[in-house]
């Protein structure tokens, strides 16, 4: 529907909806910009944001947060990717039950999956180690269905099978057939998957604070019960952080990706 | 002499059947390191929670602790409040996110207004949790931007005196901000997907825009539309992080009785409990997502 055609009434109704919608969403971004520079005595400035950087505590813990995000992301690259790819290639007869694990967790709420991993925790902190980089596990766990669906659409929409056996018959080793060919080719795909998991990891609060790890958000909550504008100015600051993790680095992969190449050695 | 030609035979046969099988399940090791980390922080967990549900704190079967969940009044009433918002805000988020993905798909297919739309909604539908809760009482909280502007203007209104903020008028609110996105997000291609050509050849035969849409817009996009309800339904039950961040005294949801069954800090540490309420609400969430599987079938059928 071209929008010249369109009649007053559904143009109006049109507009009316977006309005509507886009104030709906956007009254708590602009509440949190005006609470956050407002203070007690009711003056106006950026004493809340410049605490920001006051908090130990909590810079500690985005410190711990990030080094989860770069763990999974490294489990993601070196563990699941080369997993799925795999089983595509090789193991058609595992594809299946590969998919059911990793669609698992929409199944298993992060409160329930809590429930059950707290005792496995337990025995880590007590046995192994009681570093809060333990949570990569878990988190990679959370991360398996947004991983597996852009992996797979990236795995169905290029004819990899075809690209496989082209490479295998022009003499190219397993290693280099993976590296050379599948890799570079889904690589658009990998990469929406590790954003995901990077916004996913940096808002995770249900997992870290039952298991009593303090990550992000957990330090967040903690300061909002002492002071609240604070914790405002942090919250929309990580929130602007994921706006440009999802909506800048996707782009910027995306237009260096359009054009699939294969490096000659 | 002959036996040990015959053992050397033997013996290569085996090593080829060895071989054989060697490189019929070579392939198999690739996933190996895979399925021992997810065996064990996803399915023994899984499979902990599910049987943890049937035993008592001895770990013999035991149906007490499952009984007296299901015929407790206060768990029932938090299963009840779980449902309840989970189906208001799967239902205003559904109605409004289709609106909107309406009204956008509409507009011109590469215009700013769209791809900001989607960005934003991207966004917006991860958007949850403490960050999401500040978010809101800055909104609606007694010192925030509308209650503020409410007491000065309309004093006597709704949004002047937030005695429901930590309630579950707050909660379906709080958990509106991410669903509508949602929604957005998982219908777009949906409406996307209606032909203007539909339109016009419902206008060439006389039908006018309340014929179209009972006759054609309504029924193409409602297998659609119910699953990505159901979508939202799984999605608000769930949530746990808003709900805790805001919440900090009764447990008015499932998710909120959980957490306090595990936590010893009240002394009332009772994972048999956690299990049994953590089976409750798999049911309910393996429920959904089954009839939207069954519903997403529906569809791929007749969108192809």
């Amino acid at each position: 529907m071209s929008s010249s055609n369109q009649s007053l009434g559904t143009k109006t109704w049109r507009r009316a909806i977006i309005l509507f919608v886009t104030i709906y969403l956007l009254l708590p971004i602009a509440a949190m910009l005006d609470f956050s520079t407002k203070s007690l005595s009711g003056k106006r400035g950026l004493t809340s944001w410049r605490a920001i950087f006051n908090q130990p505590d909590l810079i500690a813990a985005v410190g711990i947060s990030l080094e989860l995000a770069l763990i999974v992301i490294a489990l993601v690259f070196f563990l699941v990717v080369p997993t799925v790819v795999w089983v595509h290639l090789k193991l058609p007869k595992l594809r299946r039950p590969i998919e059911l694990i990793c669609l698992l967790p929409l199944a298993i709420p992060g409160i329930v999956l809590v429930v059950g991993i707290a005792s496995i925790y337990r025995w880590i902190s007590i046995h192994v180690t009681e570093s809060p980089l333990m949570l990569a596990a878990v988190y990679s766990m959370l991360v398996l269905p947004y991983t597996y669906r852009s992996l797979s659409a990236a795995l169905n929409s290029v004819d990899i099978h075809t690209l496989a056996e082209a490479s295998r018959t022009l003499g190219a080793s397993t290693y280099r057939m993976l590296f050379g060919v599948v890799f570079p080719t889904i690589r658009s795909g990998v990469m929406s998957g590790a954003v995901i998991a990077i916004a996913l990891v940096l808002g995770e609060y249900t997992i870290s604070s039952i298991l009593n790890f303090s990550t992000m958000q957990v330090e967040i909550s903690l300061i909002g019960q002492t002071d609240g504008f604070i914790a405002v100015a942090i919250s929309l600051a990580s929130l602007v952080f994921v706006f440009l993790l999802l909506v800048v680095i996707p782009t910027t992969v995306n237009r260096k990706n359009e054009v699939v190449e294969v490096e000659h050695s | 002499m002959t036996d040990l030609v015959q053992e050397t035979k033997a013996g290569s046969a085996l090593r080829g059947a060895g071989l054989r099988a060697w490189r019929k399940y070579s392939a198999y090791v690739g996933v190996l390191p895979f399925m021992i980390l997810v065996s064990i922080f996803l399915l023994w967990p899984t499979f902990s929670v599910v049987s943890g549900a049937f035993q008592n704190a001895a770990g013999k079967f035991d149906l007490s602790t499952l009984k007296s969940v299901l015929s407790s009044p206060a768990h029932r009433a938090a299963f009840e409040h779980s449902i309840q918002i989970s189906a208001i805000t799967a239902i205003v988020g559904s109605v409004v996110g289709a609106l909107f993905a309406w009204a956008v798909s509409t507009g011109k297919s590469g215009g700013a207004v769209r791809r900001i739309c989607l960005s934003a909604s991207g966004v917006l539908a991860q958007f949850g949790g403490v960050m999401l809760t500040f978010a809101y009482l800055a909104t609606f909280g007694f010192n925030g931007l509308v209650t503020s502007f409410f007491l000065k203007h309309w004093s006597h209104s709704f949004f002047a005196h937030p005695t429901w903020l930590y309630g579950i008028t707050g909660l379906c609110i709080v958990y509106s901000f991410f669903q509508i996105p949602l929604m957005f997000l998982v219908f777009l291609p949906t409406v996307d997907n209606l032909k203007p050509q539909w339109r016009e050849a419902s206008d060439g035969l006389g039908g006018g825009t309340f014929e179209y849409w009972r006759r054609i817009g309504i029924p193409v996009l409602t297998p659609s539309f119910l699953g990505a309800f159901l979508l939202l339904f799984a999605n608000s039950f769930s949530a746990y992080a808003t709900a805790a961040s805001l919440v900090s005294q009764g447990s008015i949801i499932t998710p909120l009785e959980i957490s306090g069954a595990l936590s010893s800090e009240t002394g009332a540490n009772n994972p048999a409990l956690a299990k049994s309420l953590s089976l409750a609400m798999v049911v309910v969430v393996v429920i959904v997502l089954a009839l939207y599987t069954l519903l997403r079938r529906r569809v791929s059928r007749w969108e192809q």
